[in-house]
């Protein structure tokens, strides 16, 4: 067993695991926030993606313990309470989700994504950038458009892009 | 239409708290003292088991029990039925073997269930299923359809001879045989259908709950259908009867059919609750579990022939086509390949003699049933690549051809019992030709060899039915079941409104349309309306959702209870205002006097429904309404997609440059949810024409491909951005004039982008999925 204390969120979890518990596992079933999906286990779908210290990372493919200090966001985390994030509202305005299941892992790449490219983003780096997240119902087009839209709202509104 | 009705964009309804993260999904689902299952599972293809020894895994932390298919057995517990029955040539019924939840003696495919392992915890049963001993007799395995007849192919089920479940045929043959004989020109045609996994991201739960209190089951799982699971889990199986069960589907990540179809492991975790003494046992598939035991989809092997006159017109058609359905028969399988295949193959066009046969065989696969399209791909790939052929080989242009042969009056009966109620082919066909600018083609393709590319274009115009169908029509075909849905339109004193359906929402966003459909009759606004939906406790009977069918047939229903709500709230409102009941129109949430300034809220005429104070003489107080819709026909979509590729020559990749798709769905509720619905069909058969195909080693029938490291989904960056637009021929056959979406992208699509490659590289045919590898080899002479 192993002691981990996670910051998820901006709370503080603290709890005894297995070695091999999984980050997802932790954020699921420690923390009991379920927002964050596993829809492989080979690190492909990306349905598991959060952020760790602001960087994206498959859940699904890291040990509890390797994230032992660190700060964890999850898709529930992302609003300022009825505040949706900008990438949050541009998926809704869209249409950049159907079943909803792919979705957390998608908004949370989006955000990285957008963080990582301040210079903005076209189309194609969108595409060629969403390689680790697999969305079965959407064809992609609705994501890349809500993508490309909050990357272009967030690059106008500095003060939002936190 | 306002901003919140019928053919209005409105934003999803749902969106909310699935952005947040606040979705419930069944693995999101903890209940209290939950155990857990992990299933042993064959690693052969097949084998008889000669000995399970499950002493070791007994013993194992946290094991509750180690249970098999003997224990499954010996408390009577039922298998899983194929609920469509076809009939051969000869009039003998199908030949289904029996597919117990958990194997018993012999296993049927890589993946079977043969041992369930429950624990305290989801890692203490996988480390125990690891110490289940089992001594297996291998046996020859076939995975190849064509060959599962062969004299030397072992015998799967004792019940199918040969392994053939059925031979069945439609159409003239006399007639048909009469036409390639007289025609004037005949093209032939081998076409392979490869095999698809379905995989929605979210894989299969099952939480199965025994209260022994109320002697009562609880099921969650993971269903596009929960009533009709209720139905097979009661009458077939046998676990309950049905006001002993309550199955619940909550949010659902997905399906595309997959997730219609009753699975074992659902048997399993009902059965297992009641054995351990009513603890919860919940049971989540991984990935590899998914490839290995969710339901495959296409499989066809077909050999077929096309009749032309002289002029072009096609005369008669002629297909013989084997259907690989796996190891077990899946709850619908045997009607995908006859009723949902074979009906369409006259496709768009006016042939007066079509004959289909169709052998379904038993393979050690994955069992195969209805994945998004099912059948209506086949059958639309078959024929629009015949189609593409045959212009090429009779030196015609491809939209010529088809346009000369287009079915161009209505209604029109198919040789092949579809009667088509409406539809304009052309207007399609010609929006689609003017968005892709197709005269500058030739242009296009100088500059792309300029390049040292290949340019090709293919067309597919396809047509589907969906919204299946009239119960008693559906039924004289051998279905299991009726094919009506149910609404009920509840109106609470305050006003608002919960509309319980049968329908099942798991991306299609029925709790933003179906909102629009009541606010369109009754103005109080979408955010007053809640759409209820999965729960067999709440939701009396409901048929599910799949074959494109909750808007023609999901939404009539909720039609005919507005109807009742309706025709109530007016005689309460005439006799409130003192006004003829004729003279009542409900619009804007207010309920008025036509020709007057007398109006009242509905809210209030609501109330007054329950406060029953002052009630027409005779009425029952209360203002709720449920309604059962039987559709009276199928629903005939269409349209013309065209897919224009780039190849490069010294790679093989191609590029999908452009691709335009006119859909003809008749009156359209949503056109975003429409527009997202064509997208996701559209990248699945992409998928299917140049990623997606399972790979099996031919002798040892391991399944290679069994994740996504090696069967290749979709990705952004493997698909270009969609031009979809529709065109608009009202459906006769419901209230709303709708004919379904959800299906046509995956059905029209493949056919396209091969249409497109094997014009851009001058190859007759190439298999699908035409991988880099392929193309270029096609390219260079090597295939």
């Amino acid at each position: 067993m192993t002691a981990v204390t996670l910051n998820v969120n901006g709370k503080r979890y603290s709890a005894d695991v297995e070695d091999r518990t999984l980050l997802v596992q932790f954020i699921r079933e420690t923390a009991g926030l379920t927002g964050t999906h596993v829809g492989c286990d080979t690190s492909q779908c990306g349905a598991c993606v959060v952020l760790l210290d602001d960087v994206a990372v498959k859940s699904c493919t890291m040990l509890a313990a390797q994230a032992n200090g660190g700060s964890v966001t999850t898709i529930e985390g992302l609003a300022r309470g009825d505040q949706l994030h900008p990438v949050q509202a541009a998926f809704r305005e869209h249409h950049g989700l159907q079943c909803g299941f792919c979705t957390p892992g998608m908004i949370m790449s989006a955000v990285d994504m957008i963080r990582r490219h301040p210079e903005g983003l076209d189309e194609a780096t969108i595409r060629h950038e969403l390689e680790g997240n697999i969305c079965r119902c959407t064809g992609y087009h609705n994501i890349v458009k809500a993508i490309q839209s909050a990357a272009d709202e967030m690059s106008a509104l500095p003060a939002a892009a936190e | 239409m306002g901003i919140e009705g019928i053919g209005a964009r409105v934003v999803r309804k749902e969106d909310r708290r699935f952005i947040t993260g606040k979705g419930r999904y069944t693995d999101d689902i903890v209940l209290k003292d939950t155990t857990y299952a992990a299933f042993v599972r064959s690693p052969h293809a097949h084998a008889r088991i000669l000995s399970i020894d499950t002493t070791a895994a007994k013993a194992a932390p946290g094991v509750i029990d180690v249970l098999t298919g003997a224990d499954l057995a010996g408390d009577r517990i039922g298998g899983l039925i194929c609920g469509w029955m076809i009939h051969s040539k000869d009039g003998s019924p199908m030949k289904a073997g029996a597919h117990p939840a958990i194997a018993h003696e012999i296993v049927r495919h890589v993946g079977d269930q043969v041992a369930v392992v429950i624990a305290e915890t989801k890692a203490q049963a996988r480390d125990a299923a690891e110490l289940v001993e089992i001594d297996y007799e291998v046996l020859t395995a076939v995975v190849d359809p064509a060959k599962a007849q062969d004299a030397d192919a072992p015998q799967i089920h004792p019940e199918a001879a040969g392994n053939l479940i059925y031979d069945w045929h439609i159409g003239d043959a006399a007639a048909t045989d009469a036409a390639l004989a007289a025609a004037a020109r005949t093209i032939k045609l081998d076409i392979v259908n490869n095999r698809l996994v379905p995989n929605p991201i979210e894989p299969r739960v099952a939480i199965g709950s025994y209260d022994e209190a109320e002697e009562h089951f609880t099921l969650y799982n993971t269903s596009q259908n929960p009533h009709v699971a209720r139905l097979v889990l009661s009458a077939f199986v046998g676990i309950a009867p049905e006001h002993k069960l309550r199955v619940v589907a909550p949010d659902v990540g997905g399906g595309f059919g997959s997730k219609i179809f009753i699975y074992p492991e659902e048997t399993v975790c009902l059965w297992a609750s009641k054995k351990i003494g009513g603890r919860p046992v919940k049971w989540t598939s991984d990935r590899t579990e998914a490839f290995l035991t969710d339901c495959h989809g296409r499989d066809h092997v077909t050999r077929a022939e096309m009749a032309f006159d002289a002029d072009n017109r096609i005369t008669g058609f002629k297909v013989h086509t084997i259907a690989n359905l796996g190891a077990y028969m899946s709850t619908f399988s045997s009607s995908v390949p006859t009723y949902l295949y074979a009906t369409l193959l006259s496709g768009q066009y006016a042939i007066p003699a079509i004959y289909a046969e169709v052998e379904a065989v038993y393979t050690n696969t994955v069992p195969v049933d209805a994945y998004r399209g099912a059948g209506r791909p086949e059958a639309t790939y078959l024929i629009e690549r015949m189609m593409e052929t045959a212009a090429r080989e009779l030196g015609v242009d491809p939209a010529d051809l088809r346009r000369k042969n287009f079915v161009k009056s209505f209604p029109h009966q198919t040789p092949v019992i579809m009667c088509y109620d409406a539809g304009d082919y052309e207007a399609t066909l010609d929006k689609a030709l003017a968005a892709i600018d197709y005269a500058g083609l030739p242009a296009r393709k100088a500059a792309s060899l300029a390049k040292g590319k290949r340019r090709g274009l293919g067309f597919s115009c396809y047509i589907e039915a969906c919204g299946i169908a009239p119960s008693q029509a559906v039924g004289s075909l051998g279905a299991g079941v009726g094919l009506w849905e149910s609404a009920e339109v509840r109106v609470n004193p305050v006003g608002t409104i919960e509309v319980l359906t049968g329908s099942h929402s798991h991306g299609q966003g029925h709790e933003t349309t179906f909102a629009q459909l009541v606010n369109d009759r009754l103005g109080i606004g979408v955010n007053n309306v809640q759409i209820v939906h999965g729960d067999t406790d709440k939701v009396q009977f409901g048929m599910g959702t799949y074959g494109s069918r909750s808007g023609a047939v999901g939404m009539s229903a909720i039609v005919k209870a507005l109807d009742k709500v309706e025709a109530k709230a007016k005689k309460i409102a005439a006799h409130l205002m003192e006004a003829s009941e004729a003279d009542i129109v409900i619009e804007g949430g207010e309920v008025k006097v036509a020709g007057t300034d007398k109006t009242m809220a509905f809210a209030h005429v609501a109330l007054a429904a329950y406060t029953g104070h002052n009630l027409p003489a005779g009425m029952e107080p209360g203002l709720k309404e449920s309604a059962f819709y039987d559709p009276t026909n199928f629903t005939f979509p269409s349209g013309t997609y065209i897919c224009e590729v780039e190849v490069d020559p010294d790679t093989g990749v191609v590029e999908i440059e452009r691709f335009v798709a006119v859909d003809d769905f008749g009156n359209v509720i949503n056109p975003m949810i429409v527009e997202g619905q064509v997208h996701g069909g559209l990248a699945q058969g992409i998928g299917q024409a140049l990623l997606e195909g399972v790979t099996y080693d031919m002798e040892s029938g391991q399944l290679l491909t069994g994740s996504f490291m090696d069967y290749t989904m979709p990705r952004a960056d493997d698909l270009p951005s969609f031009e979809v637009s529709t065109t608009v021929t009202v459906c006769p056959g419901n209230p709303l004039g709708m004919k379904g979406c959800g299906e046509a992208g995956a059905i029209g699509s493949p056919p396209a982008v091969i249409n497109a490659i094997t014009d851009a590289i001058g190859v007759r045919d190439i298999a699908m999925p035409a991988t880099p590898s392929k193309v270029w080899a096609a390219l260079h002479g090597a295939a």
